[in-house]
C-alpha cells in the first residue's frame, strides 16, 4: 500500500492513499468480518452441540439412546435424575466434594495469604528459600509425588478421610496462592501497617485489619482460580480417597462411567453429567465477567 | 528474623516527631505471629509437597512393593529397566507426542481467535474488535468450568460408534462409511480423537488469557503497524505474538504440564490405553503400575522420569523464547 507518486505533497499523497485504502478496506473488512464470525460461529457450535445433545440424552431410556443418537426422548421425566441423585450416588458425591472443596479452599487461602504476607513484607533469612520452594512446587508434577504421598497419608492415619483430602488439597493449592498473593502484597503501600504498628497494633491485628481488607480484590481472584482447580480435581482423591462413601464427585463420575457399561444405564450417567454442570453453568452465568477477569488477572501478571 | 520496623521508624521520623522505638522482637505477639503464619503453612507444604517429592527420587532406587517395608536399594536398575520396557516406552512415545502438538494446537487457536475478537473489528477508525463477539467468549470459555472427568465423560459418547453423536452427524451427511465407526476404538483415529477433545476444553480459557494481553498492548502500535501498511495476519505474527510474548511462554508451559499428565481425560476417554495402547500416556502406566501392580519404587522411577521431561520441555520453551529475542524473566 505505498504509493510512488513523486509529484504530489506529502499531504495529497497520505489523503489519496487513505481513500484508496478505505475503499478497499471496507469491502475486505466485510469478508474479514463475516469469515471471522462464520469461524467463531462454527466453533461456539461445536461447544454448545454436544453439551445440548448431553441434555437431551439425559431424559432418554437407554434403549432410546441406543435406538437413534437423534430421536426425542419419548416421556419427558427425571427418573434419570433421580436414579443418578440417589442410585448412583451423585447426591453423596456432591455432599462430599462441597465440604472438600470449601474446607480446603478456607485452609489453603488463610495460609496463603498468611505466608505470602510474611514472605512479601518481612525480610529474613531463607526467605528466598521459601519462595524458590514453592516454585519447585509449582513446576514438578503431582504425580511424582502421589505415590510417597499415598504412605505419607497413610502413615498420618488420614489416608481414605475427607479431613486428609481436604488438606493435601490445600497443600497442593499453596504454592499458586501464595506466589500470586505475594505479588498482590508487594503492591500494597507500606505507609498504613506502618501507622497501625505506631497506632500500637500488633502484627496480628495489622494483618487482619489492615492488611487482608486492602488485599481483598486479590483474594477473590485466587479463591475463584482455587475453587475451579478444586472442583476438578481428580487424581488426588483417586489416588488417596479409594473408600466410596467418601467419594468426590469426579471419582464418582469416573467410576459411574466405567461401571456403566455392564449394569447399563447411560440415561442416567446422561443425566449425572448435566447434574454436575448444571450448578456450575448458573454460576459462572452469573460470575462470568469476574472468572474471566480473575483468569486474566491470574496468569497475566 | 529481622523486622521492617528500622525503615519504618525512620521513615515516619523524617515527617513527624520522633516515634518511641519499638523492642518487641520476642513479644509473645511477634512470636506467635511468626509461628502461626510462616510454620503451619511451610511445614504443612514441607510435609505433602516437598517431602512426597524427595521421597519419591528415592524410592526410584529402590525395589519397594509398598505392602511390605522391606526394601532393596538397587541403585539405578529400574532406570534400565525402564529403557527396555518397551510398554513403558510406548507412553513415553504418546505423551511426547501430546507434548508436542497440544500446546502448539491449543495455543495457535486461542490466539487466532483472540485477535480476531479483539483486533477483528474494521480497518479505518480506532482499532476496534469484532463486533458482537462477546457471545463467543463467553460460550467457548465454559468448558473450563466443567471438571475435565465431565468433558471426557461426555465426549466419549459423541465418540460412541453405534448410538454416538459423531457417527450420527456423519451418517446423515451421508458418509456410510462412518457406521459404527469406533473413533477410540481405531489405533489409528485414538489419539487423534483424544486430542481433540482436549483442545476443544482448552482453547476457550487460553483465548481469555490472549485476549486480556492483547488488550494490554498500546492502541497506538497496532496504529502505527496499520499506516505502515501491515494487514492482519502480519501484524498477529509480527506485533501481537512478540509483544506478549511472556504471557505465550506462560501459556505454554502450562499447556505442556497439562499435555504430559492428561490423565484425567484419558480415564474418561481411553481408561484402558487404548486400541494396541495406542493413547496409553506416562502417567496412566505411572498409576497402574504403582496402585494395581503395587510396584512403588519401578513407578517413582517414571514419576522421576516424568519430572524430568516436565522440566526439560520448560528448558526448552525458556531456550526458545530467549533465542528469538525475548527477556528471560519469569511471568508468573
Amino acid at each position: 500500500m505505498t504509493t510512488t507518486q513523486s509529484e504530489a505533497t506529502p499531504a495529497v499523497v497520505a489523503d489519496r492513499a487513505s481513500t484508496r485504502t478505505q475503499r478497499r478496506s471496507r469491502r475486505g473488512d466485510r469478508t474479514v468480518g463475516t469469515i471471522s464470525h462464520v469461524v467463531l460461529v462454527i466453533w461456539t457450535i461445536l461447544i454448545v452441540v454436544p453439551l445440548l445433545w448431553t441434555l437431551m440424552s439425559s431424559f432418554k431410556t437407554s434403549k432410546e439412546i441406543f435406538a437413534s443418537p437423534f430421536s426425542l426422548p419419548t416421556r419427558f421425566n427425571f427418573d434419570n435424575y433421580v436414579s443418578a441423585w440417589t442410585t448412583a450416588g451423585i447426591g453423596s458425591y456432591f455432599v462430599n466434594t462441597l465440604i472438600v472443596v470449601f474446607g480446603a479452599l478456607i485452609l489453603t487461602m488463610l495460609f496463603g495469604a498468611m505466608c505470602s504476607y510474611v514472605l512479601a513484607r518481612f525480610e529474613f533469612r531463607g526467605n528466598r528459600a521459601i519462595y524458590y520452594l514453592m516454585l519447585a512446587g509449582l513446576t514438578f508434577p503431582v504425580f511424582l509425588a502421589i505415590v510417597p504421598l499415598f504412605f505419607v497419608l497413610k502413615n498420618l492415619g488420614i489416608l481414605n478421610t475427607l479431613p486428609g483430602l481436604i488438606v493435601t488439597y490445600a497443600a497442593f493449592a499453596l504454592p499458586f496462592t501464595v506466589f500470586f498473593l505475594f505479588a498482590f502484597f508487594k503492591t500494597l503501600s507500606k505507609s498504613m501497617a506502618e501507622a497501625a504498628s505506631i497506632d500500637g497494633a500488633g502484627e496480628w491485628r495489622t494483618f487482619f485489619q489492615i492488611m487482608l481488607p486492602q488485599a481483598r480484590p486479590g483474594l477473590a481472584t485466587v479463591t475463584i482460580l482455587n475453587f475451579v482447580g478444586l472442583w476438578n480435581q481428580f487424581l488426588l482423591p483417586v489416588a488417596l480417597n479409594s473408600d466410596p462413601k467418601n467419594w468426590v464427585l469426579t471419582q464418582g463420575m469416573a467410576a459411574f462411567s466405567s461401571q456403566a457399561g455392564y449394569s447399563v444405564n447411560f440415561g442416567a450417567l446422561f443425566a449425572a453429567s448435566i447434574l454436575v454442570i448444571l450448578p456450575v453453568l448458573v454460576v459462572y452465568l452469573i460470575f462470568q465477567r469476574q472468572l474471566q477477569g480473575s483468569v486474566s488477572i491470574g496468569t497475566n501478571k | 528474623m529481622t523486622s521492617t520496623d528500622t525503615p519504618a521508624t525512620t521513615r515516619s521520623g523524617v515527617s513527624g516527631p520522633p516515634v518511641r522505638r519499638r523492642r518487641k522482637k520476642f513479644s509473645f505477639d511477634r512470636v506467635s505471629f511468626f509461628v502461626v503464619f510462616l510454620g503451619i503453612p511451610v511445614v504443612g507444604y514441607l510435609i505433602f509437597v516437598i517431602w512426597p517429592f524427595l521421597q519419591a527420587f528415592y524410592y526410584s532406587l529402590t525395589d519397594w512393593s509398598g505392602f511390605s517395608p522391606d526394601m532393596n536399594f538397587i541403585g539405578l536398575k529400574n532406570y534400565v529397566n525402564l529403557f527396555q520396557d518397551s510398554i513403558f516406552l510406548k507412553a513415553v512415545g504418546n505423551s511426547v507426542t501430546l507434548l508436542i502438538v497440544l500446546p502448539f494446537v491449543t495455543l495457535v487457536i486461542a490466539m487466532a481467535f483472540a485477535s480476531i475478537i479483539v483486533l477483528g473489528g474494521p480497518s479505518n477508525g480506532p482499532i476496534r474488535g469484532l463486533k458482537a463477539s462477546s457471545l463467543y467468549r463467553v460460550v467457548s470459555f465454559f468448558p473450563y468450568v466443567i471438571p475435565a472427568i465431565v468433558i471426557a465423560i461426555i465426549w466419549s459418547f459423541v465418540y460412541d460408534p453405534s448410538a454416538g453423536l459423531l457417527n450420527g452427524i456423519l451418517q446423515s451427511l451421508g458418509g456410510n462409511w462412518a457406521n459404527s465407526f469406533a473413533w477410540l476404538g481405531n489405533p489409528r483415529t485414538a489419539l487423534v480423537s483424544v486430542i481433540f477433545v482436549i483442545v476443544w476444553g482448552l482453547v476457550g480459557f487460553y483465548m481469555v488469557l490472549f485476549i486480556a494481553s492483547i488488550k494490554g498492548v498500546p492502541a497506538e502500535i497496532y496504529e502505527a503497524a496499520r499506516i505502515d501498511g501491515a494487514g492482519r495476519f502480519r501484524t498477529a505474527i509480527s506485533i501481537t505474538v512478540p509483544l506478549i510474548r511472556d504471557n505465550i511462554q506462560t501459556a505454554y508451559i502450562y499447556m505442556g504440564i497439562l499435555a504430559l499428565d492428561a490423565f484425567v481425560y484419558m480415564a474418561g476417554l481411553e481408561a484402558g490405553g487404548g486400541p494396541g495402547n495406542s493413547t496409553l500416556v506416562i502417567s496412566q502406566r505411572l498409576f497402574t503400575t504403582a496402585f494395581t501392580k503395587g510396584q512403588f519404587g519401578y513407578a517413582s522411577a517414571m514419576g522421576v522420569t516424568l519430572a524430568l521431561i516436565t522440566l526439560l520441555f520448560a528448558a526448552v520453551v525458556f531456550a526458545v523464547n530467549r533465542l528469538t529475542g525475548g527477556t528471560n524473566e519469569v511471568s508468573e
